[in-house]
């Protein structure tokens, strides 16, 4: 027939037919990992105004640009310090294998930053490998006791996070094999449902008491962080900031996740560019710029991002996805013995490809990061796993420098807001930072 | 030997004169050190956060009302409160024994894993919230909430228990007395058997009290949210 013309529904599209069917047959919201697919303003809307005539550039390939990181400096006796400012952000044993875990904290160890633990405890393992590791007390407690309180290098109590702030978190009942079961104290094989609200404490005020506490136990020693997931990120920095955090760390809504609901990754919360200017707002505020650290995270990918995050006002960054990928998530095959093996049949078999899948909550990982199946969580050797992961933490912190050295700068943490222009609008508004060729903040003045 | 001291067998903190640092860091550090077991905490004014993080087998005797998170994350010691609590008494409790004599106030015993927890008046919201192994012993009323998500352990309650009782249990069980206002999401009655008659005398025996063990009522979770299914009216 020609001349027929097929017209698809911009309110009705394809995506949106197939999930009210799928919302019909089933009477359940989707559930998945990793985090927002939407396109939201983001660091690659940022470009740096590197030294020219105005500014004098360090040279590229010699001069030194420090990159040491220094956090936990307000209260505690021990802060932490390391090499770079890019850290690995809280995933849980349980979301991901002790396998992944271990080489999660070999990477960290060999680049001189720090991991995190997640919702489901420390592993031995991760202790093991890991020369900085912050230890999470999040809203389950599951696995949360006082001998790990004392291993840790620093306590992170998380508020919320970017993929789903407000909400617990979840482990479907494929992942809660024995071992993960035991850390929790759950039922092995339940579809785990964490609390959303802490159990002895429930506003500012309470979490006050409540850091004092962790402090008393740990001897004053050791850094508290807190961690919001990002929506009113000026008043939430604030209160924990009042609350006696010598870190806040604050998710963007790219922040991924192991298992939440689709409804909430896509909806709930701010990106994380709108989120670090509010943040560093609020430490400017409170003129605590300095006195308190901030960690930015949520969709950190490159060099370039942390090097916008730092100049826009962050002391370091943390990464989850991005980590996730580099130890072969998403990739077309896992490595065994030294030879790249085929996972496409693997990513079919769950109805997603290479590049598309967010398959995690199914424990199901075609190439063995996000899985607790005995057979799958050996397609990621430890060893293996670390060695990608530290090349991509010094690829990045590489790039780092570089675009440090170009903005003029010996030190990363010299990078500044005034070295940033936007290419958006929507961008600069969210940024702080001028439109491209102008001199207009949107929102700041008058435009030009 | 006429130069050996005496091996002083207790230390007593006032708490009107020294600080709560000095308090909590002689419990962690320096008790042991000196062979102290024994440590009487006068005027605690209901400062937070006494005798938290203890890890030894101290006896900690606490004169007067607290405020929160006493005994916290307790492991091994005894702590015992002669007044009333504030909120998260015992919280993460590991081991050991935390009893106070008085009222209880929010989340006592909050995550507890181990050890046992004693309260002999009423206890608020969210008695034995998220409780990970503990038992717990409350000899008047809880508050609603309680036993919110808890995972594993018992609690004893010889009172009354307010609205939602073991929402969303787990495998924790709940002896209650008196009334329910209302059971929780997924909590329900079941039958009393030999064990749990047993079990509820061995509790109460521990925690010093006479109760009929044939009076109580087992709540536990019926299990339904489990696992993820359409049918469970948005509880989860």
């Amino acid at each position: 027939m020609s001349g027929v013309k097929l017209e698809e529904s911009a309110g009705f599209d394809r995506h949106t037919i197939d999930y009210i069917q799928r919302a019909a047959a089933t009477g359940l919201y989707e559930i998945r990992g990793l985090g927002a697919k939407r396109r939201v303003p983001n660091f690659d809307d940022l470009l740096f105004l590197a030294a020219s005539l105005s500014r004098y550039p360090l040279e590229g390939y010699r001069e030194r640009c420090a990159t040491k990181t220094v956090l936990g400096t307000r209260f505690a006796s021990k802060p932490i310090e390391l090499a770079i400012p890019i850290t690995v952000a809280g995933m849980s044993f349980g979301a991901l294998s002790a396998r992944v875990k271990d080489a999660l904290g070999r990477a960290a160890t060999e680049v001189g930053t720090s991991t995190t633990t997640g919702d489901g405890g420390m592993t031995a393992e991760e202790r093991a490998s890991s020369k900085t590791l912050v230890y999470q007390c999040l809203p389950s407690r599951y696995g949360f006791n006082p001998d790990d309180v004392r291993r840790a290098d620093a306590i992170e109590i998380v508020i919320g996070q970017g993929a789903k702030p407000g909400g617990g978190g979840m482990l479907l009942g494929q992942k809660v094999n024995p071992r993960v079961a035991r850390m929790r104290t759950l039922p092995e094989g339940v579809d785990q449902r964490s609390a959303s609200r802490h159990p002895d404490w429930t506003g500012p005020d309470d979490l006050v008491i409540k850091i004092k506490e962790l402090r008393e136990i740990t001897d004053w020693e050791k850094p508290i962080y807190v961690k919001v997931g990002a929506t009113r990120v000026f008043n939430d920095v604030k209160l924990a900031v009042h609350a006696g955090a010598d870190v806040v760390v604050v998710d963007g809504m790219q922040g991924g996740t192991a298992a939440t609901q689709t409804v909430f990754i896509e909806n709930v919360g701010i990106p994380t560019l709108a989120a670090l200017r509010q943040a560093v707002d609020a430490l400017d505020d409170l003129n605590m710029r300095g006195t308190v650290q901030l960690v930015i995270s949520g969709g950190i990918r490159s060099g370039a991002d942390v090097a916008k995050a730092l100049a826009m006002g962050a002391d370091a960054v943390a990464i989850g996805q991005g980590v996730l990928v580099a130890l072969g998530c998403n990739s077309d095959t896992y490595i065994t013995d030294g030879n790249h093996v085929s996972a496409r049949d693997d990513y079919a078999a769950l109805g997603t490809a290479p590049g598309f899948c967010h398959h995690c909550h199914t424990g199901r990982c075609p190439v063995g990061v996000t899985t607790q199946d005995p057979q799958l969580e050996l397609r990621l050797d430890p060893g293996v796993g670390a060695k990608r992961l530290r090349n991509y933490l010094k690829t990045l912190n590489m790039e780092l420098t570089t675009i440090a050295r170009a903005c003029g700068k010996q030190d990363v943490h010299h990078l500044e807001k005034e070295d940033l222009v936007a290419l958006t609008v929507e961008s600069a508004a969210m940024a702080g930072v001028p439109l491209a060729g102008t001199s207009w903040i949107p929102g700041q003045g008058t435009a030009p | 030997m006429a130069n050996l001291k005496p091996v002083p067998s207790a230390r007593e903190f006032d708490l009107s004169r020294d600080s709560l640092r000095q308090l909590n860091l002689y419990l962690h550090k320096h008790a042991v050190e000196e062979g102290i077991s024994r440590i009487g905490v006068r005027n605690p004014d209901g400062a937070h956060s006494i005798a938290c993080g203890l890890d030894a087998e101290l006896d900690v005797q606490i004169h007067g009302h607290v405020g929160y998170y006493v005994a916290g994350m307790n492991q091994h010691a005894s702590v015992t409160i002669h007044g009333n609590a504030g909120p998260g008494a015992a919280e993460n409790m590991m081991s050991g024994r935390v009893h106070v004599k008085g009222f209880a106030s929010t989340s006592a015993g909050a995550s507890a894993h181990g050890g046992l927890l004693v309260i002999d008046g009423d206890s608020s919201l969210r008695c034995g919230i998220s409780l990970k192994g503990a038992d717990i012993v409350v000899g008047g009323s809880v508050g609603s909430f309680s036993a919110f998500m808890a995972q594993a352990g018992r609690l004893v309650i010889c009172g009354d228990a307010e609205d939602a009782l073991g929402d969303s249990l787990y495998e924790a069980v709940i002896y209650v007395r008196g009334q329910v206002r209302s059971l929780g999401a997924d909590a329900r009655f079941e039958p009393m058997t030999d064990t749990d008659r047993a079990a509820v005398k061995g509790l109460l025996s521990l925690a010093g009290r006479s109760e009929d063990p044939g009076t109580f009522k087992r709540v536990a979770s019926a299990k339904s949210l489990y696992h993820w299914h359409a049918d469970a009216n948005q509880e989860y």
